[in-house]
């Protein structure tokens, strides 16, 4: 394989167990966001539009329909002759196979993936964050710095920087100390998960620090161990919209944000798009009695009814008399006629019948999970079905193909969780 | 599937006046999101045709430019894959294509080095929805020389149409008789649809011998001329079927596109029509949008109203605007305040704050590409 200068491996493994339902089949890189994306696609078109054209994708969590939505890199232009975009999943070495166990853990599993492209640099990716960013340029800061290594940081609040992990600098920004999470800040610049390495620092702390640590993570381990000895690490201030949708609220809210009248974040940018992989093409059509407002909707949508305030996935058809409020409909929903929906989130081809209304009563928290369902948002997981002129709930959980039967008097009430897959999450 | 295919694209059409200035027929906007060629590149593709050569002649930048990377179609391929044919310059030959026949001619190698036994030819500016494989076992099965594709219609409509096509009696074996090219008074009520299968050897040997006559043309000098030589067999297609020929045409296609039975054939049944893939974000209808009865794409932002109108992708449409029964293509600004009625609003156009285009249905008002009002 020829030289390449700064590749970028992508941790595209994580579970993100907090969006509940939503991730029981599928990683959360593969969540679809924003209409018609998936969230790695924000990752994928960051590399490519900043010009970092060999991407190693490390999967390890439910990876079918990331794999099948990567494929060989077509929507990103990632299908290269040299480098281009490759999926590394965990695999049997010698007597036995190991999980990637850390996200340093997975990055050393493929340092014979890396030597190929005999990089100087190597960029450290996650595929959970929405945002756009020129890595580019954050390789000319490590450069013109002489850093050995750089970290992507973002200012937050000095009063939830206790959520992150927070990097101490000096005048400089050359990284003193950090801390996970800490009691007392002492600074409010947190890290992206976004990293730059010299190959040779990187190779030679991943090496050392298997040694001492079986599920070896950046965070961690790695950039302790680096700032132990002394190596040159810089942050990289960031300023833009940064997003980590890691809940059911912050998953919504962030989605609910591109419906604004100029969003904070902007889709339409023509030189910094954004591509993910399409199964249509299509237009969508709006019918004589339909109405949409305040809304995104991607391809191949039918609306016969009204949609409000909402996020619409491509080839969702919303029946006559129908009325979406606050929700966010996932690629191939379909609903009825003369329902109502007020903030639910639907995922992906999840059918729901006539008459049915959903969102409604009081707001009480789950009864199993409140610690993710408290918001008053309703989810509905992959493939579900609900039958005709049922009500149901706030902060409710359905999953499965349900009959009307599993409705005591047809209604499920707020809080309540139908499972029928006789799955937990 | 055994064969490979051929797209002949449109010569000059000076029907469509300024909307198909500086573009191919076959690369007239369709439906919000497509193209006139993506309909016969996708049938080919669907029917599992996995080499295809387009010629072209007129403007046929804009063609070249949608077809270029050929993988939508999943045409870009190692074996086979897509060939674009514009004439060009030899030591020998400095003529342009001069008829559908010579324009296969100056190609043939394409068809000398193909192993495929069978040949689809079809035109680039049609819109249906085709399975060349069902054609191609009835050629198969009726041991056919040839197989056009017709159409059998209404006496009125033949009547209207018959002067733009060729015109077909049949036996009752569907053995194609007689035929006549853009007749006046037709002698029946079935027209050729311009789609032919043919085992690909004979094409070459008919092609050489009709070229070497210095006679050029398909219809005239090789169907006419050979029909009691040959064994030429209708297939009838009774499907959704139109062609760009003018104005009216265009804007028929388009609305038909808002009839949920068309959209239902052409959209949402597998295979699907698929075109060049542009990445636009998903269309976003902002608090005061009010639209109905409307096709939009990708990428617009929509602040007005909108009624029974087709809106291409990257569409702005201003505050407090009204469109109705209106077509604008890609890319084009529409500000606020404004009226817009009967009108098609070709690509890049700026219409700024206030300003009233009004068009009658029956003669919409034509914007050319990047005119700013």
């Amino acid at each position: 394989m020829a030289k390449k200068e700064m590749i970028s491996m992508l941790l595209a493994g994580g579970q993100g167990s907090r969006l509940g339902i939503l991730t029981k089949d599928l990683a959360k890189p593969a969540i679809m966001f924003g209409g018609k994306y998936r969230i790695i696609d924000f990752t994928l078109s960051n590399c490519i539009n900043s010009g970092v054209d060999t991407v190693g994708v490390l999967t390890q969590y439910q990876p079918l329909r990331l794999n099948q939505h990567i494929g060989i890199g077509i929507p990103w232009d990632l299908d290269r002759n040299n480098g281009g975009v490759t999926i590394l999943s965990p695999h049997v070495k010698g007597e036995q196979g190991e999980w990637y166990s850390g996200t340093a853990n997975a990055v050393y599993q493929n340092i014979h993936f890396i030597e190929e492209y005999n990089p100087d640099y190597v960029l450290i990716l996650s595929g959970d964050h929405i945002y756009k960013m020129d890595y580019g340029k954050m390789l000319d800061f490590h450069k013109k710095t002489q850093s050995q290594g750089t970290i992507a940081v973002l200012e937050v609040p000095i009063e939830e920087a206790n959520r992150f992990g927070i990097m101490n600098t000096d005048e400089e920004d050359r990284i003193i100390a950090f801390e996970e999470k800490p009691e007392n800040p002492k600074s409010n610049l947190a890290s992206m998960g976004i990293y730059i390495f010299n190959w040779d620092v990187l190779k030679k702390a991943l090496y050392e620090d298997q040694k001492l640590h079986d599920n070896s993570d950046f965070g961690k381990h790695i950039i302790p161990y680096l700032l132990e000895k002394k190596v040159h690490l810089s942050a990289y201030r960031f300023q833009g919209y940064w997003k980590d949708v890691g809940t059911i609220q912050s998953y919504w809210e962030a989605n609910m944000e591109l419906t604004d009248i100029v969003p904070e974040f902007n889709l339409h940018e023509e030189f910094w798009k954004i591509y993910t992989y399409s199964q249509y093409q299509s237009p969508q059509y709006i019918g004589e009695e339909g109405e949409v407002q305040s809304s995104i909707l991607a391809e191949g949508c039918e609306i016969y009814g009204k949609v409000y305030h909402s996020v619409i996935g491509p080839g969702v058809i919303v029946g006559q008399g129908t009325v979406i409020r606050d929700s966010i409909l996932l690629g191939n929903v379909g609903i009825s006629e003369n329902c109502v929906i007020e903030k639910c989130i639907l995922a992906e081809e999840v059918k729901i019948g006539s008459g049915v209304h959903m969102g409604m009563g009081d707001c009480i928290p789950n009864q199993f999970q409140p610690e993710l369902y408290y918001t008053g948002i309703t989810v509905v997981g992959d493939e579900s079905k609900i039958p005709d002129r049922v009500r149901i709930g706030k902060n409710c959980v359905i999953d499965g193909i349900t009959q009307l039967s599993d409705y005591s008097q047809g209604i499920l009430y707020s809080g309540q969780t139908l499972m029928m897959k006789g799955s937990l999450v | 599937m055994k064969a490979i295919g051929i797209i002949l694209t449109d010569g000059k059409n000076e029907q469509l006046g300024d909307l198909a200035m500086n573009r191919a027929v076959a690369s007239m906007p369709i439906a919000s999101s497509y193209r006139a060629i993506d309909f016969a590149m996708s049938n080919m593709a669907n029917s599992g045709i996995q080499k295809v050569g387009v010629i072209t002649q007129y403007n046929s930048r804009s063609l070249i430019d949608h077809l270029s990377s050929a993988k939508w179609w999943d045409l870009g391929r190692k074996h086979g894959g897509l060939f674009i044919f514009s004439p060009y310059l030899t030591q020998d030959n400095f003529f342009w294509y001069r008829g559908t026949a010579d324009a296969l001619y100056q190609n043939i190698s394409f068809l000398r080095r193909s192993n495929e036994p069978y040949v689809v030819i079809a035109p680039g500016e049609q819109i249906c929805k085709i399975d060349y494989k069902k054609i191609l076992n009835y050629h198969v099965e009726q041991k056919a020389d040839i197989t056009l594709v017709c159409k059998s219609l209404k006496e009125e409509e033949c009547k209207k149409m018959c002067s733009d096509y060729t015109v077909v009696q049949v036996d009752e074996n569907q053995r194609i008789i007689h035929l006549e090219d853009k007749p006046l008074e037709p002698l029946s009520t079935i027209i050729f649809m311009d789609i032919y299968i043919i085992q690909r050897t004979l094409l070459i040997k008919l092609l050489e011998k009709v070229c070497h006559e210095e006679q050029f043309d398909l219809v005239n000098d090789l169907l006419i001329r050979y029909r009691k030589k040959l064994n030429i067999k209708a297939y009838f297609f009774q499907e959704y079927w139109k062609n760009i020929r003018n104005i009216k045409d265009y804007y028929d296609i388009n609305m038909d596109f808002l009839n949920q039975k068309i959209r239902n054939v052409f959209l949402k049944k597998a295979p699907y029509i698929l075109t060049k893939v542009k990445d636009e974000a998903p269309a976003k209808y902002n608090r005061y949008a009010k639209v109905k009865n409307s096709l939009i794409g990708d990428g617009c932002i929509i602040n007005g109203d909108v009624d029974t109108s087709i809106l291409f992708r990257r569409v702005y449409i201003g505050d407090q605007t009204q469109i109705q029964g209106v077509f604008i293509l890609e890319g084009s600004y529409i500000g606020n305040n404004c009226i817009v009625q009967h009108a098609i609003i070709d690509e890049e156009v700026v219409v700024s704050d206030g300003k009233k285009i009004i068009g009658k249905p029956e003669d919409p008002i034509i914007v050319r590409k990047g005119t700013v009002i």
